[in-house]
């Protein structure tokens, strides 16, 4: 069944093509002509069939795949330093004393060296599992890491100063950090743990700026020389998603702050393997 | 290109498109461990951070 009309075939290509045959082509013989031959435009838009396949291929592979492992990477190096810290302070379980009255002024802790992990953030908005690590500066040593993933601005404040705590992430790729940064609603909980304790922000507003705002993570933001107040932290990352046209900043407010000894706040301790 | 190799492989039909199975998974493999990541890095446009150029 298959033979007699491949004949056919040959015979009608073979016909088709003769007169469109020049010079030594049309010396060879019936069966060297009938043999598809490997043509300059047919490799050529083949390679750039594979080309496009690469690139959308990387994409894929930069956006979800290498996305998710950098995600699932930093979550799980963020969990094994707050835990170490957890830890260290165990042997001193005293009930916490002052815990109607809260903890006085917050800790703050001096910066430490680039590219050294010194906190880990909890937002509850972009997951109930979300945890990364801070770690100071905002190289891609840093950002593109995959036990750290969120930079501290050097030279901003720490955590619970008074001023503004600037970090930066990624929103998409590299883990993500602060993907559903969008997302955040007013009054929303924003938790940094450090070796100190955990200090508690609100999310108060959003903004959206130039990449070259710098006002926007000074210590009291858009106004460079004024005297701080408020104990801010802000979140950076790009904007629109997939895009580095803009910057999108979140603000928090500090709320409360609590030693390592007397645990995390109750709805960050619902969201925590228990100790 | 592609169809040179299909007729440089060796064997039934079935015998390549197992050929073929083994080739992707090994090119997707080697894509995805050493040339994305070195690609990443060549590209890397993410700015993320403000003030800084």
């Amino acid at each position: 069944m298959c033979a007699p009309i491949r004949i056919d075939c040959m015979t009608e290509s073979a016909k088709t093509e003769v007169p469109a045959l020049r010079g030594r082509r049309a010396l060879r013989g019936p069966k060297a002509r009938v043999r598809p031959r490997v043509s300059v435009f047919g490799v050529l838009g083949e390679l750039l069939i594979t080309g496009g396949v690469l690139v959308l291929l990387f994409l894929g592979w930069q956006l979800w795949w290498n996305d998710a492992v950098m995600a699932a990477s930093q979550s799980r190096a963020a969990e094994s330093i707050s835990q170490g810290w957890v830890e260290d302070v165990k042997p001193d379980p005293a009930p916490a004393p002052a815990a109607e009255t809260g903890f006085g002024d917050p800790v703050v802790a001096t910066a430490p060296g680039d590219q050294t992990a010194f906190a880990v953030l909890y937002v509850p908005r972009f997951g109930d599992t979300y945890k990364r690590t801070i770690a100071e500066g905002i190289g891609t040593n840093v950002l593109n890491s995959p036990d750290l993933g969120i930079g501290h601005y050097p030279g901003t404040q720490m955590p619970g100063e008074v001023g503004n705590f600037a970090i930066a992430s990624h929103r998409s790729a590299n883990g993500g950090g602060m993907h559903l940064i969008n997302e955040l609603q007013l009054g929303d909980a924003i938790y940094v743990q450090t070796a100190d304790g955990y200090y508690t922000y609100r999310f108060r507003d959003m903004e959206y700026v130039p990449p070259s705002a710098v006002e926007a993570i000074a210590p009291v933001p858009h106004d460079p020389d004024g005297t701080p107040v408020d104990r801010l932290i802000a979140l950076t990352t790009c904007n629109p998603l997939l895009s580095t046209a803009e910057r999108i900043i979140a603000y928090g407010v500090f709320e409360s702050w609590q030693p390592t000894s007397a645990g995390p706040p109750t709805e960050l301790a619902a969201l925590l393997p228990a100790a | 290109m592609y169809a040179a190799i299909w007729r440089l492989m060796p064997g039934p039909v079935w015998v390549r498109i197992l050929l073929v199975l083994v080739l992707l998974a090994a090119v997707l493999y080697s894509l995805a461990t050493w040339v994305f990541p070195w690609v990443d890095t060549m590209v890397n446009n993410q700015e993320v951070t403000v003030g800084v150029p």
